[in-house]
C-alpha cells in the first residue's frame, strides 16, 4: 500500500505543477493579453471590462487563489469564443478522444504483442527481421504522413472508408489504425526482446524439465514475465493518445480533445487552453497511477521492492 | 543390481557458426535401481550437459546419438512429445541455481501444482492437498502459507527444497540433480543433502548427482562416475575410488579435495586445464596434465576398460587398449 501511496502523493505535486504551469501561461504570453484577444481595433473600455471578467486586475496571488477555488469546485472558467463552460467544453469533446484512443491502444496491443510473438519464437528468421524492420520505420515514420497515406489509399484509391466526416465506428477505423500501428511497433518490439531474454531464462528451463509443452512455456511462463516492461509502454501511449492525439485529430477531422487544443489555441481563447492543458495533465497522471497498480498485479516483486529496496 | 538406465556411447555435439563442436563424446554409464550414482569432474568437462542429453533438453542447436535406455526404450529415438511425458513423471532434475530455477512471478503452490497438472489427472483441490504434502515432505514450514508465496520471499535453501518438492511430484524413478547445493551456504548444503538422501530411500529413487565435490560424493554416493573432456576416465564404487583412485586425474581429484590429508598441509591442485571442446587431441585428453605421461599417451587415445567388476579406467597404465576412434 505505501508504495501505491506514494505514487498517489507524487501525482498530486505533479497536477500542482500543471495547475501553477497552466495557471502562469496567460501571463507569460508578452504584451497584454487581453490587447490581444480583442485585437488592435479594440477601445480602452472593451479592454478594461474583459480585464476585469478575467479577474487580471487582481494581484497575482489572489488571481492563483480564486483559480485554485475555482478549479477544484470544479469551475474551468468561461470559453471566450462559445461562451461555455470551459468543463462542458472538454467533457464533451472527451469521449470521443476516447473512443480513438481505446480503438487506437486496441490495435497497438494486439497486433504489437502478436508480432513480437511471432518474431520472438522465430527469432533470426526471415518473419523475425521483416516485422522488427516494419518496427524501426513505424517509429521514424510521422504520424502525419502516415495518415494522409492511409486516407490517400483506402478513400480516395480504393474507395472503402469515408475521409473525416462523422464520429461513426466506419470513421474511427482509418484514424484508430494509424495511431494503432504506429503505437504497435514499440510494443512489438519489446514484446520481442523481452520474450528473447526471459527465454533463455534458467526457469524457462525448470518448466521444460517439467514436461511442459512449448507452447504452455511461452504462454504460462514466458510471456507474462516478458510483459511487465510491455505494460507501462502501454499505458504511456494510452496517457498521451487520452491527453488528445492533436496531429491525427486534425487530419481526420475527429472532434476530439486534441481538435479541441487547436482551435482554443488559434483563437486564443485562454480559460479553454488552460483548461485543456490542466484536463490532460490530470488524465496522464491518473493514467501513471493505473499503470504501477497494475505492476502490483503482474509482478509480485514489485511491492516488496519500494518497502525498502530488499 | 538392475539397472534403471543405461547410458551407451552418448554423444552430444552443438552445432554453431563455427561448425560443430562435440562436447560429450562417448559416454557409457549405468545408472542401479535404487542407486545414487554421482557424476564427478571439473567444470566444462562435460557433467551438466550429459544429464542434459538425457532428457534431450538441449535446445535446437544440441544433438545427441548413441542410446540412451530407460524402461525398455532408447530416449533418444522418442519424439519430443513423448519425452515431455517422461520429462517430469519418470526422470525430473532439479538445477544448480534455485534463485533463477523459479519462475519468479508465479506462486510455489502453482508452480509445484503445475507438474501434477502435466502429468496426473487430479482436481484443483486435490492438487492443492498434494503439494501442501509435498512442501511438509520436504521440511518446509508453514506449508499453508509458503504455497500461496512468490520465490522471492523465501531463501536458497528453501527454494531448493521447492525444486526439490516439485521434482518429486510425481514420484519419479530417476531423479538428476545438477550441483543441487553449489549455489547454497555450507550449513545449507548439508541439509539439503541429507533431504535427498532421505527422499531417495523413501521413494526407492535412482539418484544421478552430478557435483565437482568430492565431499559431497563421499556423503551421497553408491558409484562414481568420473569425466573428463567429455569422456569417461574411471568408473568404481564410491569408497573404492577414494581408497584408491586409478586414473592420473581421478588421483588429482581425490588429492585435491585433501580427504587425504598430507604433510605439508598445502592444497593439492592439478596444473594446467581441461582443453576447450573442439581442442581435444588425438591422443590421451589428460595427456598434457597428467604426471605419469607416456609416448603412447600422446600418440593414441586409450580405450575404458574394466580393471575388475566394479571398476573401468581409460588409462594406458592400466592395461588399455587403443580406442576406435
Amino acid at each position: 500500500m505505501t508504495y501505491l501511496l506514494n505514487r498517489i502523493f507524487s501525482g498530486i505535486i505533479v497536477i500542482i505543477g500543471i495547475s501553477i504551469f497552466s495557471f502562469f501561461l496567460i501571463h507569460l504570453i508578452p504584451g497584454d493579453p487581453v490587447r490581444m484577444l480583442l485585437g488592435q481595433n479594440a477601445t480602452n473600455e472593451e479592454v478594461a471590462r474583459l480585464t476585469t471578467y478575467l479577474g487580471l486586475d487582481q494581484p497575482l496571488m489572489v488571481q492563483y487563489k480564486d483559480y485554485v477555488v475555482n478549479t477544484l469546485q470544479g469551475d474551468l472558467g468561461t470559453s471566450i469564443k462559445t461562451g461555455r463552460p470551459v468543463l462542458t467544453e472538454i467533457l464533451e469533446r472527451f469521449p470521443e478522444t476516447m473512443k480513438l484512443a481505446a480503438a487506437g491502444i486496441l490495435i497497438a496491443t494486439v497486433l504489437g504483442i502478436s508480432v513480437g510473438v511471432i518474431s520472438a519464437q522465430y527469432k533470426g528468421s526471415f518473419i523475425d527481421k521483416l516485422s522488427m524492420t516494419f518496427a524501426t520505420l513505424g517509429v521514424s515514420i510521422p504520424g502525419f504522413w502516415l495518415a494522409l497515406v492511409v486516407i490517400m489509399l483506402f478513400s480516395v484509391k480504393l474507395g472503402w472508408l469515408p475521409i473525416a466526416q462523422g464520429t461513426g465506428i466506419r470513421d474511427l477505423i482509418l484514424p484508430a489504425m494509424t495511431l494503432g500501428v504506429l503505437a504497435s511497433t514499440m510494443i512489438s518490439r519489446l514484446t520481442r526482446n523481452g520474450l528473447v531474454e526471459i527465454l533463455s531464462n534458467d526457469f524457462v528451463r525448470t518448466a521444460r524439465a517439467k514436461g511442459l509443452a512449448e507452447r504452455m512455456i511461452l504462454i504460462r511462463h514466458a510471456l507474462r514475465n516478458a510483459l511487465i516492461p510491455v505494460v507501462t509502454v502501454i499505458g504511456l501511449q494510452m496517457a498521451a493518445l487520452l491527453g488528445g492525439t492533436v496531429i491525427i485529430e486534425q487530419v481526420f477531422n475527429w472532434p476530439g480533445l486534441g481538435t479541441l487544443a487547436i482551435g482554443a489555441i488559434s483563437t486564443r481563447d485562454f480559460p479553454l487552453i488552460q483548461g485543456t492543458i490542466l484536463f490532460m495533465g490530470v488524465v496522464y497522471v491518473t493514467i501513471n497511477i493505473l499503470v504501477d497498480f497494475l505492476y502490483t498485479v503482474i509482478d509480485p516483486r514489485v511491492e516488496l521492492s519500494a518497502k525498502g529496496g530488499k | 543390481m538392475p539397472s534403471i538406465l543405461k547410458v551407451k556411447g552418448l554423444s552430444t555435439t552443438f552445432s554453431g557458426k563455427h561448425g560443430d563442436t562435440t562436447v560429450v563424446d562417448g559416454v557409457d554409464f549405468e545408472l542401479g535401481k535404487g542407486e545414487i550414482l554421482g557424476i564427478v569432474g571439473e567444470s566444462g568437462c562435460g557433467k551438466s550437459v550429459t544429464s542434459l542429453s538425457i532428457l534431450q533438453l538441449l535446445g535446437k542447436k544440441g544433438e545427441s546419438s548413441g542410446v540412451i535406455q530407460f524402461n525398455d526404450m532408447n530416449l533418444l529415438e522418442q519424439s519430443e512429445k513423448a519425452m515431455r511425458g517422461i520429462r517430469g513423471r519418470d526422470i525430473s532434475m532439479i538445477f544448480q541455481d534455485p534463485m533463477s530455477s523459479l519462475n519468479p512471478i508465479l506462486t510455489i503452490g502453482k508452480q509445484i501444482g503445475e507438474m501434477i497438472e502435466i502429468h496426473e489427472e487430479a482436481s484443483g483441490a486435490e492438487r492443492k492437498l498434494k503439494v501442501i504434502g509435498l512442501l511438509k515432505k520436504v521440511g518446509i514450514p508453514r506449508a499453508e502459507e509458503i504455497y500461496r508465496e512468490y520465490p522471492h520471499r523465501l531463501s536458497g535453501g528453501m527454494k531448493q527444497r521447492v525444486m526439490i518438492a516439485m521434482a518429486i511430484a510425481c514420484n519419479p524413478a530417476v531423479l538428476i540433480a545438477d550441483e543441487p547445493t553449489t549455489a547454497l551456504d555450507v550449513t545449507i548444503q548439508a541439509q539439503v543433502l541429507d533431504l535427498l538422501k532421505g527422499l531417495q530411500k523413501e521413494l526407492n529413487m535412482s539418484i544421478i548427482l552430478i557435483t565437482h565435490d568430492l565431499g559431497v560424493v563421499a556423503e551421497m554416493c553408491d558409484r562414481v562416475v568420473v569425466m573428463y573432456a567429455g569422456q569417461v576416465v574411471e568408473t568404481a564404487d564410491t569408497r573404492t575410488l577414494l581408497r584408491s583412485p586409478k586414473h592420473p586425474y581421478a588421483k588429482g581429484l581425490v588429492h585435491s579435495a585433501s580427504l587425504v590429508s598430507n604433510e605439508n598441509k598445502r592444497l593439492n591442485s592439478i596444473p594446467g586445464q581441461v582443453p576447450l571442446p573442439g581442442q581435444f587431441s588425438s591422443g590421451c585428453r589428460f595427456a598434457d596434465r597428467c604426471e605419469y605421461v607416456l609416448d603412447v599417451c600422446r600418440r593414441s587415445q586409450p580405450s575404458l576398460s574394466k580393471l575388475d567388476k566394479n571398476t573401468t579406467c581409460r588409462c594406458w597404465l592400466y592395461g588399455s587398449k587403443e580406442a576406435v576412434q
